[in-house]
């Protein structure tokens, strides 16, 4: 790997290059197939029933392949009244992004793809465009739920945006870079969650607004929006965007893991189990904490969502910054 | 070191390819699969059973807009805060200051926007 990011860039690379990236893609769509099923289990359990088990022996195992072939094989119906071609466009605006925030993510010293010097930055910047694929298919649509579900969408994801970024600030400031393996590197000693408890809290609620799962789900409310901005689609086009969904689970806990639990580093003295494993532990924690309050808590209103955005995650985080910058000024 | 930076920035465009290749070549080869047998009603634009009137693309409430220009105000912030933040070891307690200042006018109109009732979602 090393040998081929020093030779000249060359059409043998991107071969290289794109079979690899393939390669994550398998991997990813593995965690989404198993990660949808880990969480109707988990659901299930939390809820006193079993979950699925029909499907693929006892444990279900098979339940969302035979999902996804389903889907598959269903027609595709495009509302007349809709806008065509970007009716069409909209899934496509929704997935790419979410594939290529994980170009820069560090799963271990070995084991990443682009080691770019802005990968934070790439990530924060990259992660935002799928809100205009949402809004794309809210608007396509032509219909008044989807419209509605897209704008909500557009607005709870802005609004959010802005004390994610702010929130890992913090973390930015102590490690002096936007480098992902910089960051990591940092946090050899103490993990940025213990530094930083705030940001983290910060981050981790701005997240799950971000991923718009509850109790953040206003844009796809069931109970009022029908399904929010994806009313009109069906089979694949509709599975597309329940993929960039589950795909941006997987790189929020990622992200997670890299910033504030020390991404591949052991806990203390358990240095004889490889970071792969490490970071596979921490990966799953973050994703079960997201499932678990998917079943604890209930939807928030419209009003609060954003009143809690701009009212209390904003001015908390942006705190956390200039505190931070004033303890690194003094102290160190 | 011009070639890592360029590799690096390869593979970003790579991963751009396959995040467009995977839905535009699922959606084509499903083409085969899936069964296409169009009608009038299957077309219509959902609307829990009630024939839809009118475009569905109406005045929208002005909200949306105001948190938009908040969005677009805070969002260039965090553009000066992150090399800010990136090179804040060299810089020092006069940049320090210096941010000071520059966040505590944005938050003034963040102020500003809360008095005058913006913030709250009708």
């Amino acid at each position: 790997m090393e040998r081929l990011l020093n030779s000249d860039p060359s059409w043998t690379n991107l071969a290289v290059f794109f079979g690899l990236g393939a390669a994550l893609l398998l991997v990813v769509l593995a965690f989404v197939t198993y990660g949808i099923l880990a969480e109707r289990k988990v659901m299930g359990f939390m809820q006193g029933r079993y979950g699925p088990n029909q499907v693929g022996g006892r444990w279900g195992l098979l339940q969302t392949v035979a999902d996804v072939l389903k889907l598959l094989l269903k027609e595709d119906t495009i509302p007349k009244a809709a806008d065509r071609p970007l009716f069409i466009l909209a899934p496509i605006l929704a997935f790419a992004p979410a594939f290529m925030v994980l170009a820069t993510l560090p799963f271990t010293d070995a084991f990443q793809f682009a080691d770019i010097g802005v990968g934070l930055l790439y990530y924060i910047a990259v992660s935002g465009l799928t809100t205009i694929g949402v809004v794309t298919g809210g608007w396509a649509s032509n219909n008044k739920y989807a419209l509605i579900g897209g704008m909500r969408a557009a607005a709870q994801m802005i609004s959010y945006e802005i004390p994610l970024v702010m929130s890992v600030l913090g973390v930015v400031l102590l490690a002096g870079s936007l480098n992902l393996n910089d960051i990591v590197e940092a946090q050899k000693n103490v993990w940025y969650i213990f530094i930083q408890p705030i940001a983290f809290i910060v981050f981790f609620i701005a997240a799950v607004a971000e991923l718009n799962r509850t109790p953040f789900d206003l844009p796809e409310a069931e109970s009022e929006l029908v399904a929010g901005f994806h009313v009109e689609y069906s089979g694949f086009r509709w599975a597309f965007f329940m993929l960039a969904e589950y795909v941006y689970l997987f790189a929020i806990a990622a992200l997670t893991t890299v910033l504030f639990l020390g991404g591949w580093h052991p806990v203390m003295f358990f240095d004889f189990i490889p970071g792969a494993v490490w970071f596979a532990l921490k990966f799953s924690v973050v994703v079960f904490v997201l499932i678990w309050f998917r079943v604890t808590f209930p939807r928030l209103r419209a009003d609060q969502l954003m009143e809690l955005g701009w009212k209390v995650l904003l001015p908390v985080a942006l705190a956390n910054v200039l505190v931070t910058a004033l303890v690194k000024e003094l102290f160190f | 070191m011009l070639n890592v930076y360029v590799n690096n920035y390869v593979i970003v465009f790579v991963f751009l390819c396959i995040g467009v290749l995977l839905p535009v070549g699922a959606l084509a080869m499903g083409r085969f699969l899936r069964p296409h047998v169009p009608d009038e009603a299957k077309q219509t634009t959902y609307e829990s059973g009630n024939n839809p009137f009118h475009d569905s693309r109406v005045p929208f409430q002005v909200h949306y807009y105001m948190f938009a220009l908040l969005f677009v105000i805070f969002d260039v912030e965090t553009v000066f805060l992150y090399p800010w933040a990136v090179a804040y070891d060299k810089l020092g307690l006069f940049a320090f200051i210096e941010m000071f200042i520059f966040v505590l006018m944005l938050v003034l109109g963040l102020v500003y926007a809360w008095k005058k009732k913006v913030l709250r979602w009708m």
